[in-house]
């Protein structure tokens, strides 16, 4: 009800009491009159009844003031304070009530209420704070502790979309798809471009199987082939929902997703299939060879009447089918030698590692002084490390016990597929026999005792082992023979350094997106993936015989730049460079020699754009490019697109330039290694984040309102 | 009568001392090097006995062991396999396919002139 109104009718209430205490007054004093009485009265009014109605008409409007003072005085204050507390409730909690006045002593309450409030609200944002803060540490030392992991490891939700991965999952996915399109691995990807939906599904079934019968592992294994003809093993652990101690029990939790152990075990087959070959050309070969000789050698026993042709012939199979079994051994010795070797576990070692590993354990353990003679720093070994060191250690004690040698020094040198690793000393002469027994003695180093002897040691590493004199140079070595191994992948570490502290291998607020199905336009920015992308080319025009050289992309999931997925990719155009563009992209003719061409990239590149919304700055160029291959390659980029440069001018239309170095300098991007494709791409892909908040300021929140208000720049009218 | 034996088997070296052992045993010795050559000997001079090799190029012998098995006029020819592979599951093989005798290589020839004669007495 109006203000106004609400007074109007107090006004009226008050008034129309006045009149009623007046009629009631003159209605009692009128019936206590007598007839007579009543007629003076009457006459003595009469006369005067303009001026009684002028005073009631005064009493009322004396009323009617007294009404509005005290309305004004006491029920206004009232509703503007109500005003105030609802202020200092929603959008200025700063706010405070004044304390003066009729109505202070309340104002001071509520603002005692509201400091209370506040106090109490701090608090609970700070324990927000803090809980927050633990499970994001929680979260990174659980990642981190993963890319330490030398298995892959996988985590998924029950759509298959990658929530987590670790470095070594990444090396080993990489290794599959070779730089073509194959296995992909990124947050928020789907795994199911390495691995078949059935073959998911199937394990996932396993493991509910498992679940509901108490007491079995819900764990589920499967080897299967990837696209490119790799074995991978997988081990299928669930992610159940609750946690024990929210009293529910295995059964009553629910599968949310899940974690693939992954290994590559296709080198493992290969060499059991190798190790099978051996076996059968040992045993059924000889076979054969045995039945010739032993026919043969009976015949001449059994009929020593024979013809001396006769004999000779015979004579001559056993030698010829010697012969042909002595030539098999070697083969089969040299063909097989790695697969009869690798029985006992060995790690791969960088070489420098394991000699400064040796020169500590000696040097505390047995106090003898090491130097490094030869060491070839890249060599890498493959070694039992634990027990070479105890073997290494024993001998080393065993010169200074006995012969008092004080100084070791190491050499390790490859030799083919084996490495000597050599432990020399100068002075002492050890006899071979003595070399002997050491060999077989148990092995003991400052009071630690080994069950394993030197030999045993050695034929762990499936080496051999010896002990030699260089009288004139007086000195002595062991001679330890250990299987060299292939350098290691050294992206390892500079690919953990791309993404800074923070590893970018998961991100589990994934795990709450289920159901990808509902259509991109209608879906917030925030919440969609995006590949940004930027290209280097010949030059400006395709249709001239202009090409694509390089590619460089980056991920945007829930947004976050993923960096560690990133896309870096030269082409070769099939054509010369302009000596002109090089300045520009910076790329020559011969970083091109020997890059895969377009038609082996594009379907790589578009696989690593799958599911998402591609942005590109200034994208109409890029797009021409990627539709001029459309044909050729049967590869078409029908993603959503978004353009930076369109943006910019949707959220700044009055700027002069928009350009991405102005635009990065407008909203505080710094720009490092601009004008590689990589380096644009990740300079746009910042911009592109820093868009987001301020499109929504203009109330653009989703795809499609993004697109469209793209499209009614001016920038856009405009033709590339 | 000369009783006759056919001998099959692509390594001519356990092929010479075979043939050798068998003609002083008094037999009418045919050899063959593979599994073809072996069906037309068979069809040429139909012996009594075939000595088997398994692993042999065109045919092997288990392919030849069921042709001989299959073709109702040779349902007389006794078959002893002989061969390299010596797991009891090629053993089992061997003998479904219709061998009357398997042996493993290498064997003793005494062994293999006995079960040659045994076989054809109880004929």
């Amino acid at each position: 009800m109006a203000d106004g109104l609400k007074k109007g009718i107090w006004i009226a209430a008050a008034c129309l009491m006045l009149l009623g205490a007046v009629g009631a007054l003159t209605g009692g004093v009128w019936t206590d009159l007598a007839p007579e009485e009543q007629k003076a009265f009457l006459v003595l009014l009469e006369p005067r009844a303009g001026i009684v109605l002028l005073m009631v008409m005064m009493a009322c409007l004396v009323v009617a003031a007294a009404v509005n003072g005290l309305y004004a005085n006491h029920v206004a204050p009232v509703r503007r304070m109500a005003e105030e507390i609802r202020l200092l409730l929603g959008a200025n909690r700063e706010r405070r009530l004044a304390t003066t006045g009729a109505l202070g002593e309340l104002g001071e309450a509520v603002n005692e209420l509201a400091d209370q409030r506040d106090v109490l609200r701090l608090d609970v944002e700070a324990k927000i704070r803090e809980a927050r803060a633990s499970v994001e540490e929680e979260k990174n030392r659980l990642a981190a502790l993963m890319s330490e992991l030398s298995q892959s490891v996988v985590v998924c939700n029950l759509d298959g979309r990658i929530l987590l991965y670790n470095n070594r999952a990444r090396l080993q996915f990489k290794a599959l798809a070779d730089g073509s399109a194959g296995a992909l691995i990124g947050l928020g990807r789907s795994i199911f471009s390495v691995f078949e939906r059935n073959l998911i599904s199937h394990a996932l079934e396993t493991i509910q199987h498992r679940l509901k019968r108490a007491g079995s592992q819900p764990v589920a294994n499967f080897v299967t082939t990837t696209r490119t003809g790799q074995l991978l093993r997988a081990q299928m652990a669930p992610v159940l929902s609750g946690a024990h101690e929210d009293g529910l029990t295995e059964v009553e939790r629910t599968v949310t997703g899940y974690v693939l152990m992954l290994e590559n075990i296709t080198k493992n087959f290969e060499t059991e299939s190798r190790r099978d070959q051996m076996l059968q050309s040992l045993t059924e070969g000889s076979r054969s060879t045995m039945a010739n000789i032993r026919a043969a050698v009976e015949t001449l026993q059994s009929y020593s009447d024979m013809e001396p042709e006769q004999r000779d012939r015979f004579l001559g199979i056993i030698a010829d089918e010697v012969r042909g079994l002595g030539s098999r051994l070697d083969l089969t010795m040299s063909d097989h030698a790695d697969s009869m070797k690798v029985r006992w576990p060995l790690e791969e070692m960088l070489g420098m590692d394991l000699i400064a590993a040796a020169q500590r354990r000696i040097e505390t353990r047995a106090g003898i002084r090491t130097k490094i003679e030869e060491v070839d720093e890249n060599l890498w070994v493959k070694v039992d490390s634990f027990s070479l060191l105890q073997g290494l250690g024993y001998l080393a004690n065993r010169l200074h016990d006995e012969f008092e040698v004080r100084e070791v020094r190491f050499r390790l040198v490859p030799d083919g597929r084996m490495a000597h690793l050599d432990l020399v000393w100068y002075g002492a002469t050890v006899s071979t026999e003595t070399v002997m027994a050491w060999e077989m003695d148990p092995m003991t180093l400052g009071g630690e005792d080994s069950p394993l002897t030197l030999r045993e040691v050695n034929d762990r590493h499936g080496g051999e082992l010896w002990y030699k004199v260089e009288k004139v140079a007086h000195r002595a070595y062991f001679r330890l023979l250990v299987p060299v191994a292939m350098p290691q992948e050294t992206v390892a570490a500079s690919a953990l350094m791309k993404g800074g502290s923070r590893p970018e291998y998961y991100d589990f607020d994934l795990f709450r997106q289920d159901g990808l199905d509902h259509h991109l336009d209608d879906r917030r920015l925030t919440d969609l993936t995006f590949t940004v992308f930027d290209t280097e080319t010949t030059g400006l025009d395709p249709s001239q015989g202009d090409e694509i050289i390089q590619f460089g992309a980056v991920r945007i999931v829930n947004g976050r730049m993923l960096k560690a997925e990133s896309y870096d990719q030269l082409v070769d155009p099939r054509r010369e460079l302009t000596p002109e563009s090089i300045p520009i992209h910076g790329i020559s003719q011969a970083m091109l020699e020997g890059q895969p061409t377009i038609a082996t990239v594009l379907p790589a590149f578009h696989q690593f754009c799958e599911e998402t919304v591609l942005v590109a700055h200034n994208a109409a160029f890029d797009m021409r490019f990627l539709q001029m291959k459309q044909e050729s390659t049967g590869i078409r980029f029908d993603h959503p697109v978004l353009d930076t440069l369109l943006l910019s001018a949707v959220i700044h239309p009055n700027q002069e330039s928009h350009k991405l170095e102005a635009i990065a300098e407008r909203l505080g991007v710094n720009i490092v290694g601009r004008h590689t494709a990589l380096g644009d791409a990740i300079v746009t892909g910042e911009v592109f984040l820093k868009m987001i908040p301020l499109l929504a300021e203009l109330g653009i929140h989703t795809l499609q309102e993004a697109q469209e208000a793209a499209r009614k720049t001016y920038y856009a009218r405009v033709k590339y | 009568m000369t009783r006759t034996i056919l001998i099959v088997d692509d390594e001519p070296n356990i092929l010479i001392s075979l043939e050798f052992l068998m003609k002083r045993e008094g037999f009418q010795v045919y050899t063959a090097g593979d599994g073809e050559e072996a069906l037309e000997r068979i069809a040429q001079h139909r012996p009594e006995m075939v000595l088997l090799d398994v692993m042999m190029p065109k045919k092997n012998g288990y392919e030849v062991c069921q042709i001989i098995r299959g073709t109702p006029e040779w349902q007389d020819t006794k078959v002893i396999m002989i061969s390299a592979k010596g797991r009891d599951t090629e053993m089992a093989k061997g003998l479904a396919m219709g061998a009357n005798a398997y042996m493993t290589k290498p064997f003793s020839t005494k062994d293999l002139v006995a079960k040659v004669k045994e076989m054809l007495e109880a004929a």
